[in-house]
């Protein structure tokens, strides 16, 4: 029997947003199903009470829980795709929930579905209840899921990780929906995230999940700015703060990692990687005690050391930043008009009269060059071609036009064809920690395999430097024998990291490396890159979409849309006027994890035009909040300077997109 | 040259050990356990067959022929007298054998095929799965059949055929679980290394495959258990004197309303043979998706 989740106690209050924090594994998940009722044949609540309106929810028989799902309690999940029905019209779906659960007429049904797609602010609602799911983006998906939700007026409203699986930019209009639904609707919202970011952005009270308990509770502001549990301090140490680079500080990343509910040690669950341990904690029982009105944590350490001067997070402090290396660094890859146009044949079924070819011009006339030991990130959304470009610099692809090289050597050869010395001198760290590496291969072979192919070592020799790799990366000599399912996600990805380092490369190509991890093991990740590349020379070209990490990791960033770079400059001039307007609502957009923190708000409309179809002229004029007219739609835009290193490509000057706010004022 | 032995027959011992535990695991499910139980026994007849067996398979006892089973002849006679026992107990060798063999052969085969379709695609895939769908087509008696026709009966032959009609299967199978890792980022690492094509196939993508290739090696023991059985039926496979269970029922079956039990013997023989590789290929695919 595991006890997933321990001692919970909350409240939830009509018209606020109270969010559920905590990393994977932690029990938030299990709390919003133990609360509806709604687990697992083998979970069960074993001790507790869930009073929703007064009655014991617990208590219920399954047919009276029935009636309150979706009528008083409703919940919207993280991916919108699997929670519509694929082969029913989005309209048809809505009307049934209301035609079912509520025996409302279906005249009547279709103008509460247009009065509810109204409220989700979904554009062109009377065409939306025409279209299939397939047909709708992520985000609009999203929001017919919310509107699903709150079809029935439910009084609370459950939501897990509902924006995790969209774009930045289409994340923030739903967000700013959410906040505006909670206030006008009068309904009490539990929000479950990971994101830290999101939680400043719309919640208003916040709990803190840790292997199953609650270990903190607070209102948003209070949470970030007086965090009283170890835990709490050491999560939003793990975050960059809006302006902080490499250059200011480390990141501080939580030694260990989360525990499994069948191993936890008695007494408090965060011990094993608290650094304010004491022997007493193995006895402390746990449970939130009130330490100022609103303001709960189950670790009173801080109030005993008060008089010990204990302020401020344990060991970022004296973490030293990093020091940049000479700047007068040679160039090591350059890329000058690549461009990767793919034919595509248009089918009959997209309504296009007969068939014909056109390209898809995923990468569109791209330059840029890398010096050593720099990072250069680029930046989008999904879709904007970052990925195809760097598969065209690996050689996965075939580029039509353009060239690459690294230090004199041609890569506009396919990987296949590529000799020996160039090959070991580009590697690549992937996203999926799952399948970046061979299941069916140790650790030791992993990295060892690029090492005897770059060095023709083999036997003893490889496993010395295997080992040496190991300790590198914060790994165990032991973990050569081990196979990758034996290892976490964040070791899967040191190890990735390792092997990519195996060969002494120049260039590695980070494609999103930590997107898929935890935020306090990817602290601990993008704190090993840059340990390696200080002490290495080697160059990132880190790809992503989380501009915070971005902003706190790279010295040039460069901003990608539909194929195309829209801005590229040093980090310190990306984050400031001028900017190219896109790179403006990018930066509107992101969730910081500081509720203090003053933003302009810029959203984009209208959805990311699809690359068989781009927009002529200026590829962002679609959706460009700052459009100067017809030239947008007939020229492309020219390159501007701002500086040397700080080119925009826009139609409007410099002048003028200087004078716009800065959008992230501290 | 003392410390090479040493690991030699330190990694013989490991791989037995792994062997074994394999075994384990496969008997911790009723169909593993049964199959086990019914397979071992026919392997251990098998090797005690190869030195003795109650009576000689070939002598006739014309005194006692057609007679039903008695303590001499626990299994009766045939209508040479021969013992019906023995010749079902050694009958076992020869279809173990030829069906493994042929399995075998099939699994290699096939999954040559669906590891080079699956890697590497387009035109080559597309043909040369076409042809196996065009093998495929025809029944697999009728396929081997026409096989046999070219090249006569015997034993070797009966191998070929039984690689021939099952490897279209095989391959669909493998090409299958190919595609199925085809985009995963650790073949792209290895591509990025300059790796060619045999070590993708080799040494990347087939370890990653054996799970459904072992599920489908046991599935087509059994089928060409069956096979080889209804092709010594019709008298293509063993020749005699050599016992084989498919002859001696064919044999049996003028019989039938006199000495059932000379066909009826070895049909069950047959029947257990294959009802055993069934639970075990079932035990397999358990184990395969982590459920034992």
């Amino acid at each position: 029997m595991i006890r997933a989740v321990k001692g919970i106690s909350f409240e939830l209050i009509r018209g606020e947003t109270y969010g559920l924090v905590g990393e994977s594994g932690c029990g938030k998940t299990t709390v919003a199903f133990g609360i509806m009722g709604y687990m697992a044949r083998n979970g069960r609540i074993s001790k507790g009470r869930v009073l929703f309106n007064g009655k014991d929810l617990t208590r219920m028989t399954p047919k009276n829980l029935k009636n309150i799902w979706g009528r008083e309690i409703s919940m919207v999940f993280q991916d919108p795709d699997s929670s519509l029905n694929p082969s029913m019209r989005v309209g048809d779906q809505l009307a049934e929930v209301l035609r079912i659960l509520k025996g409302v007429s279906p005249e009547r049904a279709k103008g509460k579905v247009l009065s509810l797609f109204e409220l989700v602010q979904l554009t062109d609602p009377e065409l939306t209840t025409t279209r299939y799911p397939h047909q709708l983006s992520g985000g609009m998906k999203q929001r017919v899921c919310i509107a699903m939700a709150l079809a029935l007026e439910p009084d609370l409203l459950i939501m897990d990780e509902p924006t995790t699986a969209l774009d930045v930019t289409t994340e923030a209009v739903v967000l700013d929906i959410i906040n505006d639904l909670k206030a006008r609707l009068n309904i009490a919202i539990l929000y479950i995230t990971h994101n830290l970011g999101v939680v400043a952005k719309i919640c208003d009270r916040v709990g803190v999940l840790y292997a199953g308990r609650l270990v903190e509770e607070a209102s948003v502001r209070k949470l970030f700015k007086d965090p009283r549990h170890p835990y709490t301090r050491g999560l939003l140490g793990c975050i960059p703060e809006l302006g902080e680079t490499k250059l200011t500080r480390s990141l501080f990343s939580i030694p260990g990692s989360v525990v499994h509910p069948k191993d936890l040690p008695s007494g408090c669950p965060f011990s094993p990687r608290c650094s304010l341990f004491t022997p007493e904690c193995e006895a402390y029982d746990p449970n939130p005690t009130e330490i100022e009105k609103g303001h709960r944590a189950s670790c009173d350490v801080y109030e005993k050391g008060m008089n010990k001067a204990m302020g401020g997070q344990p060991q970022t402090d004296d973490r030293k930043a990093f020091q940049p290396l000479d700047d007068g660094g040679s160039e090591v890859l350059k890329v000058a008009h690549l461009r990767h146009y793919y034919p595509f044949i248009r089918a009959a079924f997209t309504g296009d009269l007969g068939r014909r070819r056109t390209e898809i011009k995923a990468v569109d006339d791209v330059s840029f060059d890398l010096k050593r030991a720099k990072t250069l990130a680029i930046v989008g959304e999904s879709g904007c071609g970052k990925t195809t470009l760097a598969r065209c610099i690996m050689g996965f692809l075939k580029p039509t036009s353009g060239s690459i090289s690294l230090e004199d050597q041609d890569l506009m050869v396919p990987v296949e064809k590529r000799d020996k010395r160039t090959l070991g001198k580009i590697t690549m760290v992937f996203q999926n920690p799952e399948s970046t590496l061979n299941p069916k291969h140790t650790i030791g072979y992993a990295i060892g395999r690029p090492l005897e192919l770059s060095r023709g070592l083999k036997g003893e020799p490889i496993r010395k430097e295997v080992a040496r790799y190991l300790e590198a990366v914060n790994l165990a000599v032991d973990d050569a024998e081990r196979y990758p399912w034996e290892l976490s996600g964040g070791e899967k990805q040191r190890v990735a990291i390792a092997r990519a380092f195996a060969s002494n490369p120049k260039v590695i190509v980070c494609d999103e490396p930590t997107s898929a991890l935890d935020v306090s093991v990817q602290a601990s990740i993008l704190m090993l890159l840059l340990d390696l590349q200080t002490r290495l020379g080697t160059s990132y070209l880190f790809i992503s979409h989380d501009l915070s990490v971005v902003w706190y990791l790279s010295d040039y960033i460069t901003v990608m849309y539909l194929g195309k770079f829209c801005e590229f400059g040093k980090t310190e001039e990306i984050f400031n006027p001028p900017n190219h307007p896109y790179t403006q609502a990018l930066l509107s957009a992101i969730p910081i994890a500081d509720p203090e923190a003053k933003r302009e708000t810029l959203r984009l409309t209208g959805r990311v035009p699809s690359f068989v179809n781009p927009p002529t002229g200026c590829r962002f004029h679609t959706r460009c909040p700052r459009k100067l007219g017809k030239i947008c739609e007939t020229e492309e835009p020219p390159e501007l300077e701002a500086s040397e290193t700080h080119k925009i490509y826009c139609h409007i000057s410099i002048n003028e997109l200087m004078k716009f706010k800065p959008v992230i004022s501290r | 040259m003392e410390k090479r032995n040493v690991v030699s027959v330190r990694s013989i011992l490991d791989r037995c050990l792994r062997v074994v535990g394999f075994l384990r695991r496969l008997a911790r499910s009723r169909s593993g356990l049964v199959g086990l139980l019914i397979l071992g026994l026919w392997i251990s007849i098998m090797l005690v067959t190869i030195f003795w067996t109650p009576h000689s398979t070939s002598d006739f006892h014309f005194a006692s022929r057609l007679q039903p089973p008695s303590l001499k002849f626990p299994f009766g006679t045939d209508k040479f007298g021969r013992d019906v026992l023995s010749r079902v107990l050694a009958g076992c060798k020869e279809v173990i054998l030829l069906a493994l063999t042929g399995t075998l052969l099939a699994v290699s085969l096939g999954t040559l095929i669906g590891l080079t379709t699956g890697y590497f695609g387009k035109w080559y895939d597309e043909i040369v799965m076409r042809f196996m769908d065009i093998f495929m087509s025809f029944p697999g008696l009728l396929m081997a059949l026409l096989v046999l026709a070219v090249l006569g009966p015997g034993w070797v032959n009966v191998i070929i055929v039984i690689g021939v009609v099952f490897s279209p299967r095989v391959a669909r199978v493998a090409r299958g679980a190919v595609l199925d890792i085809k985009n995963k980022e650790f073949l792209e690492a290895a591509k990025s290394r300059g790796e060619n094509s045999f070590y993708i196939m080799g040494i990347e993508i087939l370890p990653n495959i054996l799970g459904p290739l072992g599920v489908e090696f046991s599935v087509r023991f059994a089928y060409s258990i069956f096979l080889s059985a209804s092709l010594g039926f019709l008298g293509m496979g063993v020749q005699p004197p050599t016992p084989d269970w498919g002859l001696m029922v064919n044999e049996g079956r003028d019989f039938i309303k006199v000495a059932p039990w000379i066909a009826a013997f070895p049909a069950l023989a047959i029947a257990s043979l294959v009802i055993s590789v069934n639970l075990l290929s079932d035990a397999i695919r358990q184990l395969a998706a982590g459920e034992i």
